[in-house]
């Protein structure tokens, strides 16, 4: 009998320490986590997160003190088999407590609402001089304009590194939210309105980021990414996005990708400045400007290549994935199933990778 | 039996234009009752049903998001699922068996026969019960194709049935939810859904507000009633104020999208931010419509079962008053990150910080009572002190959200996900089973059993603090509220399959409690009058409860009037049990039991449930009036709730005695005050 029963005994043993240890690496934060607002990458995120760490370590220790109170007063105070407790004494109040744990409370409020307000007058608007970047949203991917350089792009911003950037923001369509944790908090795109963000990125790298507002059918699919460059690395960006789109050469694989490209469904929608011009306000939806497409590395609302470092092989995979079936990977997609045969892919993937 | 004498009915001639129905059992009877104890079980059940509907859905959710890029559901039913889950537990579980906790108990406790209103009572039932299957209905009728120009997956016209029930969100805002961007019915079955159960709720409130303030025992003054009345009088207050504003809301909703006005519409100069502050002016104070009755329940146990008076009641009552006040005012911390100005985004942190006080208060206020009492841990007790322990931890992450720049972090995330899971689930969910097992015995006259109690309340903490507990920490890892799928690499694959893994130990409890339920509720050792030793009224009658509750009506000199009729105090405070309390009990349970002249009953009628009806085809009719059909069925629909509201005014009053003229709610027969009973609704 006995041995029978132990390998269910196991499993009732084991099942606790399993999720424990689910739960510790859950929380120990040591996978690799790109969309983690604990680990602000610049001084609006590290503004926050100062706020937040005093605040969750007071409610920790009113944890514990209440919590504690109340372990303590069942322990103390219940009844138990064969111990019986006296009856007890009928208090009803005691207003000197009762004013203690009315006005204690409200100190402890009061001291965090100051530099609550104050951060928040700080963080909120963005500040003279600085880099200002339009943001549009769409369903389901983020539009960035520089009204300085004249650049325009989707899916990525780049920024420069240790520069005050301002995101001048509205949606083409429904609400959207701009979060890009390690940098900043959230801010709604508003059809109509303009809403701004601050974000400052301390070094050179490439951070997540989420639409965080349901904005319909493949709100999931709706991400972001912001890349920090050097000052010089970004200016060398600018002047590349600048320039119209490469011209493949004469028979290769890529020259009939632009065919395809130019032959379909894509020139309704798509621009690639030198090879297809329409007037914007003629375009069907609006959709990724595609010049410098290959230079941003993500498409597809900056969901694809999945990869944290992606190779070649994963771009391209990933790439022919979506070219294939937009819907199924995006739901909804105002990128319809265009039908495209798998030689009309392979061209097309040549012909993207070319735009630098 | 004594029930029988009370309810038997003399034939009388027949010189009206409508009878009023007579069958005290039976089928019929539930569809005509009006009385308040068969229609809060009606309410009871019914929410229970939602409930379980609304927590096959959350685990549906839970199955999808197991691991990273799960495939168990597509976007649209994942859509689907959590905004109906939502619309689910709040509108269709939490609000009705709160209301039936209100109809089951409130005229017990304050000593009366029923309602001031018992068929407006019923008809608050029944709109609520069709207005929950009108939003089910989409089920089976809704659609939900994508946004004009998009495609689905495979060239599908229409989203799954899964995928067409009200998928915008339970907030449903705009523009998401206007006609371009949610074409179909699918959000149409919500905003006319939503409408309809508006109008239960506003029409039992107003039925329990006169209740209240009209109907209590003689001497119960408005500091002598039990803090579950006065938290009942407060969310009353609540759905009254905070109603009409989403009614007003969501007809603008609907008109934009039946009729083709532009209130939202931001490329005609329509505001989307004003969808939001509308929703939100009504969706805060909702949130406290949520928990109150939950806190109102533990202030009845705690005391009970820890032998004390409730510590600091008065302050108890006004902080829950506060609560509620303050609650209209702090609308705009669900909208920080909405660009809304800085200024106001300080006004509306602050003004959250301060709800933290009143809380706060109500806290310690329960501990004090637990302290230095002799506490009996039973189920009820259990659900009660894991009501205070988890609203703790929702409290205090609550005040998180208040510093607003956290906020800015937060909003959006699984943290909120897990705060108000806390707030509501550790909260209004474990002081509603604390209720739950309290009131059993008085319903039944049927002991629950303890074992399976006890089984039920630690799956369901343990499950709990599984579930929401790990989602703090996704949230602020980068958890997006409302994605059916997160990537792999986001890191977050560990902590979702814990979640999931505490969604099913929940289920497990809620499995263990239908059994204890229905088990018990035939089986269960028969129960005592007074199980708990308890302080209240409704203990002071038999159980299960006669239906015309008290035989005598009770006069009330104290709070807590039932316990000093048991207890008297030494020198020191202490209580000490009279010699004869149990003959005083003893006695007062039988005479309630046995009345010694006939006592005149709210009596039944066909109308409340034939408007209901009527009501749920209005809506349909408005839906679909550019079909043929739709035209037609508002009319139908519009002449059945009218033509049954007038039947209703003119059913004679009593089926009993000719020079009667009291209606059912008529516990008052020998009353001072006879405003109520003429022309009773």
């Amino acid at each position: 009998m006995e041995r029978r029963e132990r390998p269910a005994l196991r499993l009732s043993r084991r099942l606790p320490i399993a999720l424990l240890a689910a739960t510790l690496l859950a929380s120990c934060g040591r996978v690799e986590q790109p969309l983690n607002s604990f680990d602000s990458q610049g001084p609006i995120a590290e503004r926050i997160n100062e706020l937040f760490w005093p605040v969750f370590w007071g409610a920790a220790v009113i944890f514990v003190l209440v919590q504690g109170a109340l372990l303590l007063a069942v322990f103390l105070f219940r009844e138990r088999k064969g111990k019986e407790r006296p009856e007890p004494k009928q208090v009803a109040g005691n207003t000197r407590l009762e004013l203690a744990w009315t006005v204690v409370p409200t100190i402890i409020l009061a001291a965090i609402a100051v530099p609550t307000i104050s951060t928040l007058f700080e963080l909120a608007e963005c500040p003279r001089g600085a880099m200002e970047v339009e943001v549009i949203g769409h369903q389901w991917w983020f539009e960035f304009r520089y009204p300085d350089s004249g650049v325009v792009t989707a899916n990525v911003m780049v920024i420069p590194e240790d520069t005050e950037v301002c995101a001048k923001m509205t949606s083409d369509d429904v609400l959207h939210n701009f979060w890009i944790p390690k940098l900043a908090g959230k801010r709604y795109l508003v059809p109509g309105q303009e809403t701004e963000q601050r974000l400052y990125a301390d070094d050179p790298g490439e951070y997540w980021g989420h639409c965080a507002e349901f904005c319909g059918l493949s709100h999931a699919r709706m991400r972001a990414r912001v890349v920090a460059m050097t000052g010089t690395d970004f200016e060398a960006w600018t002047a590349n996005q600048l320039l119209p789109a490469v011209t493949p050469a004469p028979g290769s694989e890529a020259e009939r990708g632009m065919e395809v490209f130019l032959g379909g469904t894509c020139i309704g929608c798509h621009i690639i400045d030198g090879t297809n011009n329409p007037d914007p306000e003629t375009l069907t939806v609006p959709a990724p400007d595609l010049t410098h497409f290959a230079s941003r590395g993500v498409f597809a609302g900056a969901t694809l290549p999945a990869q944290l470092e992606p190779s070649r092989a994963d771009w391209e995979a990933g790439l022919r994935l979506w070219l294939a079936d937009p819907p199924t990977w995006k739901p909804g997609s105002f990128m319809p199933e265009l039908g495209l045969t798998a030689d009309e892919i392979d061209a097309l993937v040549a012909y993207l990778s070319t735009l630098e | 039996m004594a029930v029988d004498v009370a309810t038997e009915t003399v034939e009388r001639a027949e010189t009206t234009l409508f009878r009023r129905p007579r069958l005290t059992y039976g089928f019929w009877s539930w569809i005509t009752t009006a009385d308040h104890k068969k229609i809060g079980l009606m309410y009871g059940y019914t929410a229970f049903i939602f409930f379980l509907a609304g927590g096959i859905e959350a685990l549906l959710l839970r199955i999808q998001l197991a691991g990273p890029d799960g495939a168990f559901l597509t976007a649209a039913e994942y859509n689907g699922l959590f905004t109906t889950h939502a619309v689910t537990m709040i509108f269709l579980f939490v609000m009705p068996i709160s209301a039936a906790f209100f109809n089951y108990l409130l005229p017990l406790m304050i000593g009366a026969r029923d309602v001031a209103f018992p068929r407006m009572n019923a008809v608050s039932f029944w709109i609520f019960l069709f207005g929950g299957l009108f939003i089910y209905s989409s089920l089976i009728f809704g659609t939900s194709p994508p946004p004009v120009g998009g495609s689905l997956p495979g060239g599908a016209a229409d989203a799954s049935a899964l995928g067409s029930i009200p998928n915008s969100g339970w907030f449903i805002y705009a523009p998401n939810s206007g006609a371009t961007y949610s074409p179909g019915t699918s959000v149409d079955y919500a905003a006319l859904g939503l409408q309809i159960l508006g109008v239960a709720s506003l029409i039992s409130a107003v039925n329990f507000i006169v209740t209240i303030l009209n109907m209590r025992a003689t001497g119960m003054r408005l500091l002598r009633m039990p803090v579950f009345v006065w938290m009942t009088l407060v969310v009353a207050l609540l759905l009254l104020f905070s109603l009409p504003i989403i009614a007003i809301a969501l007809f603008m909703l609907t008109f934009d999208r039946q009729f083709g006005t532009l209130f939202f519409v931001a490329e005609a100069g329509g505001d989307p931010i004003l969808w939001q502050h509308l929703f939100w002016l009504f969706g805060h104070p909702e949130v406290y419509i949520l928990i109150l009755p939950a806190m109102g329940i533990v202030s009845e146990t705690l005391p009970v079962f820890s032998k004390k008076p409730l510590f600091g009641y008065p302050a108890v009552v006004f902080a829950g008053a506060a609560i509620a006040f303050l609650g209209f005012g702090v609308w705009a911390h669900h909208m920080f990150s909405s660009g809304i100005p800085t200024v106001a985004q300080a006004a509306f942190g602050l003004s959250t910080m301060t709800i933290a006080i009143p809380t706060g208060i109500k806290i310690f206020n329960w501990l004090g009572t637990v302290w230095g009492g002799r506490v009996r841990l039973t189920t009820p007790m259990l659900f009660s002190l894991g009501f205070v322990a988890l609203f703790v931890i929702g409290g205090l992450s609550g005040v998180t959200h208040a510093v607003v720049p956290s906020d800015w972090q937060q909003t959006d995330t699984y943290y909120i996900v897990a705060h108000f899971h806390y707030v509501l689930f550790g909260g209004a969910l474990f002081g509603l089973f604390a209720g739950i097992y309290y009131w059993f015995p008085k319903v039944w006259g049927r002991m629950y059993s303890e074992a399976l109690g006890k089984w039920h309340f630690w799956l369901m903490f343990i499950g709990m603090n599984l579930t929401f507990g790990p989602m703090h920490w996704l949230g602020l890892q980068g958890m997006v509220r409302r994605t059916w799928v997160y990537p792999e690499e986001a890191g977050l694959g560990a902590g979702n399959f814990v979640v999931t893994v505490g969604a099913f130990i929940i289920a497990l409890g809620v499995l263990v409690f239908m059994i204890n339920w229905s088990y018990s509720k035939r089986r269960g050792r028969i129960a005592p009058n007074d199980p708990w030793d308890a302080r209240t009224l409704e203990w002071t009658i038999p159980s299960p409860t006669p239906e015309y509750n008290f035989a005598v009506e009770p006069t009330v000199t104290s709070l807590d009037d039932f316990w000093h009729l048991k207890y008297d105090e030494d020198e020191e405070g202490r209580a000490v049990r009279k010699e004869k309390a149990d003959e005083l009990v003893d006695d007062l349970i039988h005479t309630n039991g046995h009345p010694d002249h006939e006592i005149h009953l709210p009596a039944p009628s066909y109308f409340p449930f034939i408007v209901g009806l009527g009501i749920m085809f209005i809506a349909y009719g408005i839906m679909y009036h550019t079909r043929p059909y739709g035209i037609p069925m508002l009319a139908a629909g519009t002449l059945v709730a009218i033509g049954a509201l007038v039947a209703w005014g003119s059913e004679p009053l009593e089926e009993i005695h000719d020079d009667d003229h009291g209606d059912g709610g008529d516990a008052h027969e020998d009353d001072t005050e006879p405003a109520l009973n003429e022309g009773d609704v």
